[in-house]
């Protein structure tokens, strides 16, 4: 397997993860681009949200999970046993498949991270952080005028751009998405598609993503589980028009029995 | 190469695969028949000939429709993709060839009308081989085999000699005697249409090869038309600057 050439804000290597006695993922080595967008693709089961979880340690609350391996965020281990885990999420974010919003004021879901990592000092702080959150999840003009609504009360895919705008209010360096617009119509999904195009600018992103033409259209980079092994990880253009492996092929192209 | 898990989207394809395969077996005889009437000096067979074109156009159509149909509503990808881009772009070739082998029988049709002349004998012999070349092609294609697709890229070059030494031969003929230059000028024509086929079969060579690859093919072919360099039969040498 050729592996590009990449200028690493994660590094992944020798990466195995059991569940109990079941292992998911086998030996996965893999290089998340900076400022990139990487799509994790593969059939139901292949091992691809696991792997994602693995990057901001989401699979320590699972029972049974064990993880070996090295996951690198900067060159540190993120596994390191005095390593701050909240710490760590704040600069690993993460959006989930379904909009799973606080039920708290619009302006609250966003404010939450900031006051309880203290990134604000006072309330005006506070106004800009929520501002520039909405605004980067291209979400600010439809709720300016709402801001103490619940988040709830927003359409789908409204509420998917505020759990971006949620989480990118910590500053986070990496945003890790599963699934994120499974859940919502194709015109809030090209929005969301939209807003992870300008979010590389300032994160690096790995998506999970069931929908391949979606990962064709939003990524630099992708990557084929199949049965918990990293098939292919390659340029997504070379990937979705020349893949190297059969299997690979099979899957795009619709052929996997 | 295993089924599409959804079986109709396999049988779109082998329906477009075999729009292309039709088209192909058209102008191959489209081809043969206007030679013979070259040959035979038969108008009314150059005649049928020229009204064949219209069921090639047509499928042509028939290309263009079945191609936008698969992109629009199953997305394709990677040897997908190039199969149903390859096909469309085959299907602007065969057509041309089509065009080439009307244009080759309106001109057998007015050859028809004048005394025989002595070079058209070599005229069988060149088409032979674009036949050929354009038969083993379309089974390049649909055993999706490059290897085979490259042999008849190779060919071409034969096609040019021929066609670079008939150049010369009606050129001397059309020196010899004024009165020859209306039917030279014909089979000059009827040998370059010959000849552009043969660069529509190479061309659908290139592309069938990129279809099974993946990537554009690098060689470059030898070009062996010189006529373009020529301002005399005198002077022009057995070989020209182009030639390999």
């Amino acid at each position: 397997m050729a592996t590009p050439a990449i200028d690493a804000k994660m590094e992944i290597s020798g990466l195995d993860v059991f569940y109990g006695a079941n292992q998911a993922l086998f030996d996965v080595d893999m290089k998340f681009a900076e400022n990139r967008v990487s799509a994790l693709i593969g059939p139901s089961g292949c091992g691809k949200s696991t792997f994602l979880r693995c990057l901001n340690r989401m699979n320590d609350i699972i029972e049974g999970c064990r993880v070996s391996g090295d996951v690198l965020l900067d060159g540190n281990d993120i596994y390191a046993g005095d390593l701050d885990v909240v710490q760590l999420r704040a600069r690993v974010g993460m959006v989930f498949q379904k909009p799973n919003p606080f039920p708290k004021s619009i302006y609250d879901n966003v404010a939450y991270g900031p006051r309880i990592h203290g990134l604000a000092d006072n309330a005006s702080e506070l106004d800009e952080i929520v501002e520039n959150s909405l605004r980067k999840a291209a979400l600010y003009d439809e709720v300016v005028d709402r801001m103490s609504a619940p988040g709830t009360s927003l359409s789908g895919g409204q509420q998917q751009r505020l759990c971006i705008a949620r989480a990118i209010a910590i500053s986070p360096e990496v945003i890790l998405m599963d699934e994120p617009c499974s859940a919502l119509d194709p015109i809030a999904t090209a929005k969301v598609e939209e807003l992870i195009d300008e979010l590389k600018e300032d994160f690096t992103i790995a998506i999970v993503t069931h929908n391949m033409q979606q990962a064709a259209r939003v990524s630099q980079y992708t990557a084929f589980f199949h049965l918990g092994k990293l098939v292919e990880f390659g340029d997504t253009e070379a990937i979705f028009t020349n893949p190297e492996e059969k299997r690979t092929q099979d899957y795009i192209t619709g052929r996997f029995g | 190469m295993p089924e599409h898990t959804v079986k109709s989207y396999d049988e779109e394809l082998n329906q477009m695969t075999g729009t292309i395969l039709r088209m192909g077996g058209m102008v191959e005889q489209q081809l043969a028949d206007a030679i013979t009437a070259l040959i035979k000096r038969d108008p009314e067979l150059a005649a049928r000939v020229i009204e064949d074109d219209k069921p090639v156009d047509k499928l042509e159509h028939e290309v263009d429709h079945q191609v936008m149909r698969l992109l629009a509503l199953r997305q394709p990808m990677a040897v997908d993709l190039r199969l149903i881009t390859a096909s469309l772009k085959i299907s602007s070739d065969l057509e041309r060839i089509g065009d080439y082998a009307a244009n080759v029988a309106k001109r057998a049709g007015a050859l028809s009308q004048v005394e025989p002349m002595r070079p058209v004998a070599v005229i069988p012999r060149m088409s032979l081989i674009v036949q050929g070349m354009i038969k083993d092609v379309l089974d390049a294609y649909m055993a999706r085999d490059a290897e085979r697709a490259l042999a008849v890229w190779r060919r071409d070059e034969e096609v040019d000699e021929i066609y670079n030494s008939l150049f010369r031969e009606l050129l001397t003929y059309m020196m010899e005697d004024p009165r020859h230059i209306t039917p030279c000028t014909h089979l000059l024509f009827i040998a370059k249409n010959i000849e552009r086929m043969g660069d529509h079969a190479t061309n659908i060579a290139e592309t069938i090869s990129f279809l099974v690859t993946g990537t554009p093919l690098d060689e470059a072919r030898p070009k062996g038309d010189t006529t373009p360099f020529t301002t005399s039969p005198l002077d022009l040498p057995d070989k020209g600057p182009g030639a390999a």
